[in-house]
């Protein structure tokens, strides 16, 4: 029995997961044992799938992402993402974008954490969550008070607020979206605008 | 789109023209081919390049950018002159038969009420006679000089095939090939579909440029059938959403508007949405607009919002200018009038046109705030990156918060494709570091802001402390909260419109769909068009029955598509007068005398017999519109308008500069090039392997297309003196950027008007961030002015110069 045979039959009879250990009991000799022990395991073996959908253009194919640990647990770590065979769309074929997802997830320019530029720096430095949103409610409120139109000058209440304004996204859900609406249109912001005028 | 990407394997011809679907929708363009292999369905593109959609047609033209009205028109006219007409549906489905007002015209050029001073038309001509009975007047037998079929045939008389080669380069035979395919699409029993992206929207005039394929499609009888339709592939995978959703503004959820401060209280608002109908016995949809609006007024503000306050009606915004669009805020705070600036997911350094305006403009504020999951150059506008961010920190005084939040792959909820198609996804992976989700920071900037106005007090506090925010955990609404708000839910039960004693939904149950939207306070819907999503069945966007009986591609178990979960827009026009499928072997809905059946939802009331109610229900007329009235502001008919940097004059009337009603600020009107500085047409593009400016933050993207070039043809580079992969500078009049030269035969030298027309392509996906090399992106060189309707920029179409040239430095951050 050549290496490779042995290591194809292993695979077939046992699965990636045994360990080297019981090898013998299947019959194989030492050297199949050494070599098998090299074999990596299947890597989606032990995953979880979750079904997703690609985060770019709108042809909206379905995805499954593989990931160890629990998302519950807060531990879930993407190692895998592929279409998705069952989608009518796209049924399981992904194009050159889609099929490097994971590289847009692990990407080393995601952003870990907020981060502050003060006026004149020429560097970002870490702020707190608690810090950055109350400097960002302070802001948006003292501009409010300063510049809010509560009337024109034929005294129709207008409501408009043109010194604050907000782009929205273009990938975020429907129900960020409806979020986000609620509280910029709750403050009168006027120049609310989202990757749909572009 | 009014179909559905796997609509598309029912086709017999696709015309892509305005997009570039093999390369920037490959998954999608699958159903090109599949309706090549199986049906044996042809293909044409028409693009200023070459692409790879190109290297897969049956024919391809090229054509200049921005000429494509002229080519739409002069097709048209050709279907005509050709008779080329699917006549049963034209006379009954569109307003061909319809008269319009005598003092209705158009010459040299303009359509009557042109005013230079405003550049804006006064509309009121561009409609239709009213009878004394208040209904439009008619006249089937299309004899009328002054019915819409005869304005037509007369406006779309000047673009013969010579007219079409003069003012797109289209070479004639070229054009009477497609025109000759495009003409056997007429028959009842074929159909074309058309498919374009943002070739055709990023244009002065791109809604016109829509409108002309959408009037030809409706000439073939294409519209409302399997297989054809006009569809918007859409770049993002949920700009369709976030634009049903309203994030806009001019709009409010479900195409709603936000009023103007001329609608002084909420019945002035109403007075002009009463949609009444234009001819005896069609629905007018639209005439539901109260319910819709009440309802979404109840979902904001709840019992804040009463019939006793017009439902809260001051609480909206009011608009003293039709837009606050993107360029006007941008406009806005390059003159110092904007302080605060939020970009949740959005680069728009490189998104936006201009980009030496955008930096000055965002030098201008006083605090910027990003939210997104990746590195952007929006957030790092002020960093200096030598040649391809050359600012001075330190003159730079906007302070930056820059927030990390979730990607799709941690994240819950649904996203709206290209085809309506609502798709619930779950969240596969643990968000990085201290990333969040976005409803998690919008609800955090709300409860503080909110909680200053309750201690504080301040301008106007009531829409902010008074806005309904029902959720379990206030610091997190979760998807399913905000999706059950989405769809609508009862307050006090909801009674049946024909049997007030029938209770049709119980207090604080979901709502069925819109059917049950009231106007009376006694339901909320946040966004009418999608109610259904959620209701008391459960979360039908998380459906997944992929069965598709008779293989016709609709997949009605397959997610949730709005509205009312239908697959294809105006479905009953898939039926001849009769109720009979135009084509049997592609029956969509069917008379059966008693009620439409068939694959889809129908898109009409179910007992609507035929021959009384016409398909287009959201349209007063109940038909569709060849002749838009005056709902659009720069003409009923789409009339050829060159780009405002043109190689050529426009040839009905060179006094004519670009769109005669776009808006443009001052400054960027001084910034426009002439062809005498700046000979060549630019255009932008997308590649295959990359996806606008987030792939280039991939390491597998960025190794497959590393590094920024431009295009240009063998004959130009000869011209020039330029090889592949030499440096060159492009330059327009607001800006330069270098790149490496590609030299193809993708791109050929057009002659227009006399004049040869070099066209030179610019991809967008480089900047100073992330793992490719930096570079730069087309927005440096592009024009300020957006469409006459929408504001879309111009980025398809501008003037440029190119020269050999040198590496760029790459300055002292590396």
């Amino acid at each position: 029995m050549n290496v490779d045979l042995s290591r194809r039959g292993f695979l077939k009879l046992s699965g990636a997961g045994v360990a080297a250990t019981s090898l013998g009991a299947l019959g194989f000799g030492e050297a199949e044992a050494a070599e098998a022990a090299h074999v990596r395991a299947f890597k989606l073996t032990t995953t979880t799938e979750t079904r997703n959908t690609c985060t770019y253009c709108s042809v909206a194919c379905g995805i499954i992402i593989y990931s160890k640990g629990d998302v519950r647990d807060g531990n879930a770590d993407i190692v895998h993402i592929e279409g998705d065979v069952d989608h009518p769309t796209n049924r399981g074929t992904l194009c050159p974008k889609g099929a490097a997802l994971k590289s847009y997830v692990k990407s080393e320019t995601r952003l870990t954490q907020p981060m502050l530029r003060a006026a004149g720096s020429s560097k970002f430095e870490p702020i707190t969550w608690d810090a950055a949103l109350d400097k960002i409610a302070r802001a948006m409120k003292d501009d409010r008070d300063a510049n809010f139109i509560t009337h024109n000058d034929a005294g129709v209440p207008v409501n408009r607020w043109t010194t604050t304004g907000f782009l929205a996204a273009s990938a975020t859900t429907n129900e960020t979206a409806w979020a986000t609406t609620k509280v910029v249109k709750a403050l009168g912001i006027a120049g609310f605008d989202n990757q749909a005028r572009v | 789109m009014t179909n559905s990407w796997t609509d598309i394997k029912n086709t017999d011809l696709v015309i892509v023209m305005g997009g570039n679907a093999a390369e920037a929708h490959p998954c999608g363009f699958k159903w090109v081919t599949e309706a090549k292999a199986h049906r044996g369905a042809r293909l044409i593109v028409v693009d200023p390049r070459f692409t790879r959609t190109a290297s897969v047609a049956d024919v391809y033209a090229p054509i200049r950018p921005g000429s494509d009205i002229a080519f739409l028109m002069g097709m048209i006219r050709w279907c005509i002159e050709n008779d080329k007409v699917q006549w049963e549906y034209v006379k009954n489905f569109t307003n061909a038969a319809l008269l319009v007002k005598d003092e209705y015209g158009w010459e040299d050029g303009l359509f009557v009420g042109y005013d230079a001073e405003k550049r804006d038309y006064d509309r009121s001509s561009w409609d239709y006679q009213i009878g004394e009975d208040g209904f439009a007047r008619t006249d089937p037998t299309l004899q009328d000089p002054r019915c819409v079929w005869n304005l037509l045939k007369q406006h779309v008389s000047i673009y013969t095939p010579e007219m079409v080669e003069r003012i797109c380069g289209t070479p004639k035979d070229k054009f009477l090939k497609i025109a000759e395919m495009i003409g056997e699409c007429s028959t009842p029993t074929k159909t074309m579909t058309s498919m374009y992206a943002l070739g055709w929207t990023q244009h002065s005039k791109g809604s016109q440029n829509i409108r002309g394929m959408a009037m030809l499609q409706l000439i073939l009888g294409n519209i409302g059938v399997r297989g054809g339709g006009m569809n918007a592939l859409r770049g993002h995978s949920n700009i369709q959403g976030l634009t049903d959703i309203g994030l806009m503004s001019n709009l409010l959820p479900g195409y709603l508007n936000v009023p103007t401060e001329k609608e002084t209280d909420f019945e002035t608002y109403m007075s002009t949405r009463a949609f009444k109908p234009l001819q005896p016995n069609q629905t007018s949809y639209w005439q539901n607009y109260r319910k819709f609006m009440v309802s979404f007024m109840k979902s904001m503000w709840g019992d804040h919002a009463t019939a006793e306050n017009d439902w809260a009606y001051h609480y909206l915004t009011k608009l003293d200018v039709p837009n606050y669009d993107i360029l006007r805020m941008f406009e806005l705070m390059n003159s110092g009038k904007v302080n605060v600036y939020f970009c949740q997911g959005f680069n728009p350094l490189l998104a936006f046109p201009n980009r030496g305006k955008l930096t000055s403009a965002l030098s201008k504020l006083k605090l910027l705030v990003t939210i997104d999951p990746l590195e952007t150059e929006t957030a790092r506008f002020w960093e200096n990156h030598g040649d391809f961010n050359n600012v001075d920190s330190a003159a730079i005084q906007t302070e930056v918060l820059q927030l990390p939040s979730t990607c799709f792959a941690e994240d819950e909820g649904s996203l709206t494709s290209s085809g309506r198609w609502i798709q619930w996804h779950w969240a596969g992976g643990t968000p990085p570091g201290e990333a969040k989700h976005d409803t998690w920071i919008m609800a955090q900037i709300f409860l503080r802001i909110r909680e200053l106005y309750r201690t504080e007090g301040g301008v106007f506090p009531d829409p902010i402390v008074n806005l309904s925010w029902e959720y379990a955990d206030e610091g997190e609404p979760s998807p399913e909260e905000l999706a059950k708000e989405i769809n609508g839910r009862a307050l006090t039960p909801v009674m049946d419109a024909t049997d007030p004693t029938k209770t049709l939904v119980e207090a604080g149950q979901q709502l069925l769909n819109f059917s049950q939207i009231r106007d009376d306070g006694s339901t909320t819907s946040g966004c009418w068009i999608y109610s259904g999503c959620w209701n008391e069945k459960g979360n039908n966007m998380a459906l997944r029955d992929n069965n598709d009986p008779d293989s016709t591609g609709a997949y009605l178990g397959w997610s949730f598509a709005w509205p009312l979960n239908r697959r294809i827009l105006y479905n009953r026009a898939s039926a001849d007068m009769a109720g009979k499928p135009w084509d049997p072997s592609r029956k969509l809905m069917e008379w059966n005398g008693e009620k439409w059946t068939g694959y889809d939802v129908p898109d009409i009331a179910p007992t609507s017999a035929p021959g009384t109610v016409m398909p287009f229900i959201m349209n007063a007329e109940g038909v569709s519109r060849l002749f838009s009235r005056g709902m659009l502001r720069d003409g009923p008919f789409p009339t050829h308008m060159e780009p405002f940097e043109t190689p050529v004059p426009n040839v009905i009337n060179p006094k004519i500069v670009g769109n005669p009603v776009a808006r443009v600020f001052a400054d960027d009107a001084a910034q426009f090039g002439t062809s005498e500085q700046f000979p060549h047409v630019a255009t932008s593009y997308r590649l295959t392997e990359h996806f606008h400016y987030w792939t280039k933050n991939n390491a597998v993207n960025s190794v497959l297309q590393p590094q920024f070039f431009v295009e240009v043809s063998e004959q130009l580079g000869e011209e020039k003196g330029i090889k592949g992969g030499d440096w060159v500078r492009v330059w327009s009049n607001r800006g330069s950027v270098k790149a490496k030269a590609v030299v193809t035969k993708r791109l050929k030298p057009l002659t227009c008007d006399g004049k040869t027309v070099h066209v030179v392509g610019i991809p967008l996906h480089w900047g100073f961030i992330g793992a490719a090399r930096k570079g730069f992106g087309p927005n440096s060189l592009t024009p300020f002015v957006g469409d006459a309707n929408v504001e879309t920029p111009e980025f398809k179409a501008f003037l440029v110069n190119i020269e050999k040239s040198t590496a760029p430095k790459e300055g002292p951050v590396a």
